[in-house]
């Protein structure tokens, strides 16, 4: 065991790797161990990973269903018959609702960054790269997106469409893309000029390619830690638009909507309200915490 | 083949427009004989980089004519980069820092669709004097020297027959420059390359190039062979002076320099 | 003999995550009123050698001598007090880059002027006075005109020419250079030589000259210092460097190509891992 332990370690830590993946990997293992030091990132990663987990497993790990209605035992406080976190106005069981909501607040936050970080790094990079009108055509686009304060752009979106969690995502994702779009943009101004892209130019590589290949991958790490960080943000937009009933639609065990039907009973059955709040704010400063760390170790600019 | 391999005639280069244009480079003409090496000198700011980037490509804003080994440069010819090839002067940025070596290398390959990557990759490796062992590094895993190393590797992928060199040493030690000097000077030779070399340093020229132009505020002030730099007579003022002052300090001589601000 | 600077057995660490890493390893010397040239190839520890004696040094860096005395002071237990009051005024720093060091949003007058009037204590006229006096010293033509400009308005040259006006203001008795002409063509690093030159002669200035260039120290320096990985390997008065007697100095200055020569190959240099101790 002793002798085996060492002996990746010291491959991963090669300076003379001998495959591309062995020296891809590497190069993450390094940026593991140089994460690994930061104490709160790490905790937030874990919390994220548990919330993954968590959704995944949802079905075993909720002691109820989450739709199950019982009258009889409506607005119990937390503790109390096995419902570990108190049940809601229709007398579900609250802990299993967070727990089949981690499933919705996780699709809501994959699909828009799934959505919004490609428009943005393929608008930012080629305006960045193309210059010119190409740049100046895109970005003026990009401007009228961001002019409009995102949560009042999403319900502009959700009234036109119709309330429901399909056009909640798309409705973020069509409001966060433009600073992506910037982030991606700024970078590429930078390395447009980078002698390596003369380089790739001079060998004949055409726009597509020196773009795909040699230009995104660097606005990548950037764009990942932007992305991270603004996972919270994400979060708190769907759990306002549930709040206000244009997100999520009943009986879906959304956070926000959650909270949104809790605030009727916030001054005497407070955990109705609270709890979902409180996993809010908990995977929101999870993944603020994880952008941190990921910036510490991506983002070029802090290195050296 | 006969005819100059490089051939460069009347090259204005103007940045900016308007009030604020900057003349970089005011008609510079020069040919390159078929594998000769051939320098290129100045100060800051005298447009013999200009020149170079002008010559590669890199630069599409100038008038004039330029052509290498026949082909038009403005042309944009898809078989240009085949025949001329670049090394630039900061090997720190001059290599993709999230690409490896061995990338670097086969890119050139795959772009034009060349076989054998591995073979070749391996061989280019070995030619600037490298082992298999640094295929799979990251630039920031090799030193200054063998980051220009790998930058040498990657312009010889094509097998160019122009070798265009932007002051290729200048940001190394003085131990390193000699290793790369001579690996350029084994490569001219064996891969039979013609060569313009771009350098503030008058040694290094002197110890490069078969011939070399003194520019100076975007002109060229003189044209001599290494010969007559080697004998310390050159014929221009300007140039006299720049010799001078590359032979180190001496109080006498920096009392007769002429302020340029 | 009072020397203006005495460095006995001066070491710098830095704490790494990998251990320390032991960058500076044990330089001594002394220095008078005179020009000490400091040669080394990156990673020498040249430097950090400089910085050390300002001790200017990254926060993760440790630093421990003998004896580190300037004038008579010990700068390791002065407090940051003296050392202030040493700083700037009794020793300056020149750098490579004079962009990095000089405020954009000021003309290069007012820096100058500034800096006068805090260790001058003197009024705004008589600082003005002062700076355009200062600018004229490091030979720039029309004073009156260069004490307008913003630092992205003048070259490489003149920049670097007023960063060592500025250094001047307070008239100090040493002056630390690293690479201070390394950026800058070889016709105008000539001038700013010679005006560093003169402080030495006229003003009985010390100076230590950080550099690259063996060539350019030889010719410019009294007495230089060949250091390599962190120590000093040896020490020789600066005409006498081409018969130097160390394998890495004579390696080095092989291994530079010149005008008149026609070797074919250079000889490239073998480091002997004995000079790390030795």
């Amino acid at each position: 065991m002793s002798e085996a332990a060492p002996s990746w370690r010291d491959r991963l830590l090669s300076d003379a790797p001998r495959s591309r993946r062995e020296a891809k990997l590497g190069q993450l293992y390094r940026g593991w161990l140089q994460f690994r030091r930061n104490r709160l990132a790490l905790l937030g990663l874990v919390i994220v990973v548990a919330l993954v987990l968590v959704a995944a497993f949802a079905p075993w790990i909720a002691t109820h269903h989450p739709y199950e209605q019982n009258l009889a035992q409506r607005l119990l406080p937390p503790g109390s018959q096995g419902h570990w976190l108190g049940t809601d106005e229709f007398g579900r069981d609250i802990f299993s609702r967070i727990v089949y909501g981690a499933r919705i607040t996780l699709y809501i936050v994959v699909l828009v960054a799934l959505i919004a970080a490609p428009i943005g790094l393929l608008v930012g990079t080629a305006a960045g790269y193309l210059g010119g009108w190409v740049d100046a055509v895109l970005m003026r686009i990009t401007d009228v997106f961001l002019a409009f304060p995102s949560l009042i752009l999403a319900l502009a979106f959700v009234a036109a469409l119709g309330p429901g969690i399909e056009n909640a995502v798309i409705a973020i994702a069509l409001t966060s893309w433009p600073p992506y779009a910037r982030i991606a943009r700024a970078e590429t101004l930078t390395i447009r000029n980078s002698d390596y892209i003369a380089a790739a130019r001079l060998q004949g590589a055409g726009t597509g390619r020196i773009l795909a290949r040699h230009v995104m991958p660097l606005c990548l790490s950037s764009l990942t830690v932007r992305v991270t960080l603004d996972m919270a943000g994400i979060i708190l937009t769907a759990a306002g638009l549930g709040f206000l009933g244009l997100g999520a639609q009943p009986p879906l065990a959304e956070w926000g909507a959650m909270v949104s039907s809790g605030r009727r009973y916030i001054l005497d059955q407070w955990w109705v309200a609270t709890i979902p709040g409180l996993a809010i704010f908990v995977v929101s400063l999870a993944f603020n915490l994880l952008g941190d760390g990921l910036r510490d170790v991506m983002d070029p600019r802090g290195k050296k | 083949m006969g005819g100059p391999a490089i051939s460069v005639r009347d090259l204005f280069v103007t940045f900016g427009k308007g009030a604020d244009a900057v003349r970089a480079v005011r008609g510079v003409s020069f040919d390159v004989a078929e594998g000769e090496s051939f320098g290129l000198v100045g100060e800051s700011g005298s447009g013999k980089s200009t020149v170079l980037r002008a010559l590669a490509g890199l630069n599409r804003d100038w008038t004039g004519a330029a052509s290498i080994a026949g082909l038009d440069v403005a042309t944009r010819d898809a078989r240009l980069p085949r025949i001329a090839q670049m090394v630039f002067q900061d090997p720190y940025a001059s290599l993709h820092p999230r690409h490896t070596v061995d990338r670097v290398l086969s890119e050139p390959l795959e772009i034009h669709g060349i076989a054998e990557v591995d073979r070749r990759v391996t061989q280019a490796l070995e030619d600037v004097g490298l082992g298999p062992a640094f295929r799979f590094r990251y630039p920031n895993q090799l030193s200054g020297g063998q980051r220009q190393r790998v930058a040498i590797a990657r312009a010889l992928m094509l097998q160019p027959r122009v070798l265009l060199l932007d002051e290729p040493t200048s940001a190394l030690d003085v131990s390193v420059q000699a290793e790369i000097l001579n690996l350029l000077k084994r490569l001219r030779a064996t891969q039979r390359l013609t060569m313009i070399l771009v350098s503030h340093n008058l040694a290094v020229v002197a110890h490069m190039c078969d011939r070399l132009a003194v520019m100076s505020r975007g002109i060229v002030v003189e044209e001599m062979d290494v010969a007559t730099l080697r004998r310390e007579e050159p014929k221009v003022p300007y140039t006299r002076q720049l010799l001078l002052a590359s032979k180190g300090y001496d109080r006498a001589v920096a009392a007769r320099m002429t302020n340029e601000d | 003999m009072s020397a203006l600077l005495e460095v006995e057995d001066l070491r710098v660490t830095f704490q790494t995550p990998t251990g320390p890493f032991r960058a500076v390893r044990g330089v001594s010397f002394a220095l008078g009123r005179e020009r000490l040239g400091i040669v080394g190839e990156s990673g020498s520890g040249k430097s950090l050698t400089g910085r050390a004696i300002m001790r200017l040094l990254p926060a993760n860096a440790r630093l421990e001598a003998k004896r580190l005395a300037f004038d008579g002071v010990d700068l390791l237990t002065a407090s940051s007090r003296t050392l202030r009051g040493i700083r700037g005024a009794r020793i300056s720093l020149v750098l490579q880059d004079p962009k990095y060091s000089l405020n954009p949003v000021m003309t290069v007058g007012e820096q100058i002027a500034e800096a006068a009037r805090i260790h001058g204590g003197i009024g705004a006229a008589a600082a003005r006075r002062k700076a355009l006096e200062m600018i004229a010293a490091v030979r720039i033509r029309d004073p009156e005109r260069v004490y307008r400009l913003y630092p992205h308005e003048v070259s490489g040259g003149m920049g670097q020419r007023i960063m060592i006006a500025m250094m001047l203001v307070p008239e100090p008795d040493l002056l630390i250079a690293d690479e201070p002409t390394s950026a800058l063509d070889v016709t105008v690093q000539m001038q700013v030589l010679a005006i560093l030159d003169d402080l030495v002669r006229e003003r009985g200035m010390g100076l230590i000259f950080i550099s690259h260039d063996l060539d350019l120290v030889a010719s410019f320096c009294d007495r230089v210092l060949v250091m390599y990985a962190g120590r000093v390997v040896e020490q020789v008065a600066a005409r006498d460097l081409a018969s130097a007697t160390h394998p890495y100095t004579q390696g080095l200055l092989k291994s530079l190509p010149r005008i008149g020569d026609d070797r074919a190959e250079l000889p490239t240099l073998s480091r002997d891992p004995a000079w790390l101790e030795g």
